[in-house]
């Protein structure tokens, strides 16, 4: 699975590299950088909090 | 309508319906899909939009066509070249778009802004093509954002997926669209001896405009056919989302080209040009509507070391390709103008 | 008995009258995206859930009182259809209306992954119609005659306010940069 973002939708809120600093950081204008690895077995479960915590619903996991 | 080189796209006159099928003789309607892409995919056509992508590959893709849409809206400020062609040899760009249209069964439109020549106009109506004028700035024109336009009435890029070609929308250059046609009668043999391409030569030379030229056409010959007005230092190559080479580089294949005499500060055109991609960012996606003016300013004031390190965070993150093209122009300006040993910004007046 | 249901259908009304006030100026510091060190911004967003449903449970407890006592004969009907009651159906309506707006917007907030955020957002903004509908039900209910009452609802009107004029001030300052 891959963290993947709209990039139209997205507003920079954050929530989600509060949720998961292990794949995600901020750039110097609050928007999401994403880890482009598969998100590791462990993160799963944080990784899905993220996507539902993100107010915009911008965040995605693929397969 | 041959010479020596073969068949041409821009005919000397504007050629009306008339003119054009005595020129061109009748439109050529392939039996299906399958043999159109495979006679595309022959003779080697390229979208002329500035992407390049093989024509065959996106037509195969669409999935249900509902709508092709035939792109003249040209928002590149230094290309001329599609409205000469629609200005000229509207029909043959038609005959592209119904070719398209038949053999998907999908709905034929042509897309231009408000300026779009009478003489399209006209051709249009007689070959019963829906003109749509499409509002906005630089990215309006791009083929998500004339998707949307024409679905929703909004002319601003969207996120991808889904691609316009899974929504049904087929968008090509009306370039390429004349290619398809020269195809379709030629077969793509005949047409890839003499295949020629459209390019519209700028800048510091002594005939400016639009030139039909082999597609194997270099920027040395584009830019001898225009002749120099002083000894040129770079040349811009791909229009204000492309990049700057060296004048004597044999780059193939850039509709646009806009020469730069080698006593101007190239710094200081990238820094313009970079200001204006700024100004015509949708504001949608934060990188680009954040990341933009500020390499922009970078590049103004000389910050030359926070500008490699923001280059990369700007690129590919938004729903288009407009920063992207904007950080290619600005790396391929970093990597061809001296800029640690130039005097620019403090020569140039810094910001203008 | 009545007179303890009674009391506690005021007493819960009070309290989820200032828990909600505390959802909406939460909802709107999500929104803008405030935060501090101990208060990241999935802090702040998971407050305004939790609180919303903490809430909820007051709120239905102070339904569940004001139905259960037979004195004033209000049914449990009168909580979702408004201004059919017997007793004082203009106040106890618009205690049933500033429910149904909330139910909209708990129920879609529960499902928000499974529809269009265009339509969560449409109905999310309910939540500002709900909350002065509820205001002036707490208002009407007690008839102005308790001014303890007066004067919290007061400080909630005080709260949303200031959170929304924070709200529009950072909009404002947003579409200037950049």
């Amino acid at each position: 699975m891959k963290l993947g973002v709209d990039p139209v939708a997205c507003r920079g809120n954050g929530s989600c590299a509060d949720l998961l600093a292990e794949l995600i950081d901020l750039d110097e204008w609050g928007y999401p950088l994403l880890s482009p690895d598969d998100v590791p077995a462990h993160l799963v479960r944080e990784a899905k909090g993220a996507v539902s915590a993100c107010p915009a619903l911008a965040l995605k996991l693929r397969r | 309508m041959t010479t020596s080189t073969g068949v041409r796209k821009l005919p000397e006159r504007p050629l009306d319906l008339d003119g054009h099928l005595r020129t061109y003789g009748p439109p050529a309607f392939p039996s299906s899909t399958a043999a159109l892409t495979a006679e595309l995919a022959a003779a080697g056509v390229v979208g002329r939009g500035g992407g390049g992508f093989p024509a065959a590959r996106k037509i195969g893709a669409v999935g249900r066509a509902r709508t092709v849409v035939a792109n003249g809206c040209e928002s590149e400020p230094f290309s001329r070249k599609d409205r000469v062609l629609l200005e000229r040899s509207p029909h043959l760009v038609l005959d592209g778009l119904l070719v398209l249209a038949r053999t998907l069964g999908a709905e034929p439109v042509l897309c231009a802004r408000e300026h779009v020549p009478e003489a399209a106009r006209r051709a249009a109506g007689e070959r019963g093509v829906r003109v749509v004028v499409v509002p906005g700035g630089y990215v309006s024109s791009e083929e998500s954002a004339l998707a949307n336009f024409l679905r929703t009435g909004v002319a601003l890029p969207t996120a991808k997926p889904p691609r316009p070609t899974d929504l049904g929308v087929l968008v090509h250059n009306v370039e390429t669209l004349a290619d398809v046609a020269l195809v379709v009668r030629l077969g793509a043999e005949r047409y890839r001896e003499q295949a020629t391409r459209l390019a519209t030569v700028t800048g510091d030379v002594a005939r400016p405009g639009v030139v039909e030229t082999r597609a194997s056409a270099t920027v040395g010959d584009l830019l001898d056919l225009a002749g120099p007005t002083a000894p040129l230092g770079a040349v811009l190559a791909g229009g204000y989302g492309g990049r700057w080479v060296r004048p004597d580089e044999p780059l193939r294949g850039s509709g646009v080209l806009a020469a730069l005499r080698a006593d101007r500060c190239g710094l200081c055109e990238t820094t313009r040009v970079l200001r204006w991609l700024a100004s015509q960012s949708a504001r949608q996606c934060g990188p680009c509507r954040f990341g933009l003016p500020a390499i922009a300013e970078d590049f103004a004031t000389g910050a030359w070391d926070r500008l490699r390190t923001r280059l990369p965070v700007v690129t590919g993150r938004g729903a288009c390709a407009h920063p992207d093209g904007a950080v290619r122009l600005a790396a391929s300006a970093l990597e061809l103008f001296p800029h640690r040993t130039s005097t620019h910004p403090v020569h140039c007046g810094g910001s203008r | 008995m009545t007179q303890a249901l009674w009391f506690a259908s005021r007493g819960t009304g009070l309290v989820s009258m200032l828990l909600f006030t505390a959802v909406v100026v939460l909802g709107v510091l999500t929104r803008g995206g405030a935060a501090s060190r101990r208060w990241p911004r999935f802090a702040v967003a998971g407050l305004h859930r939790y609180v919303s449903l903490l809430a909820l449970g007051f709120l239905v407890v102070h339904i569940a009182t004001a139905t259960i006592d037979d004195y004033a004969g209000i049914r449990w009907v009168d909580a979702v259809v408004p201004f059919g009651s017997a007793y004082r159906p203009v106040a106890l309506g618009l205690g049933a209306v500033a429910f149904d707006l909330l139910l909209a917007v708990i129920l879609t907030s529960l499902v928000r992954a499974r529809m269009s955020y265009r339509a969560w957002r449409a109905v999310h903004w309910l939540g500002y119609a709900f909350w002065p509908v509820a205001l002036v039900h707490g208002l009407l209910v007690g008839d102005l005659d308790l001014v303890y009452v007066v004067v919290l609802d007061g400080v909630c009107l005080l709260a949303v306010a200031a959170a929304v004029a924070w709200r529009v001030d950072l909009r404002q300052k947003e579409e200037v940069a950049a």
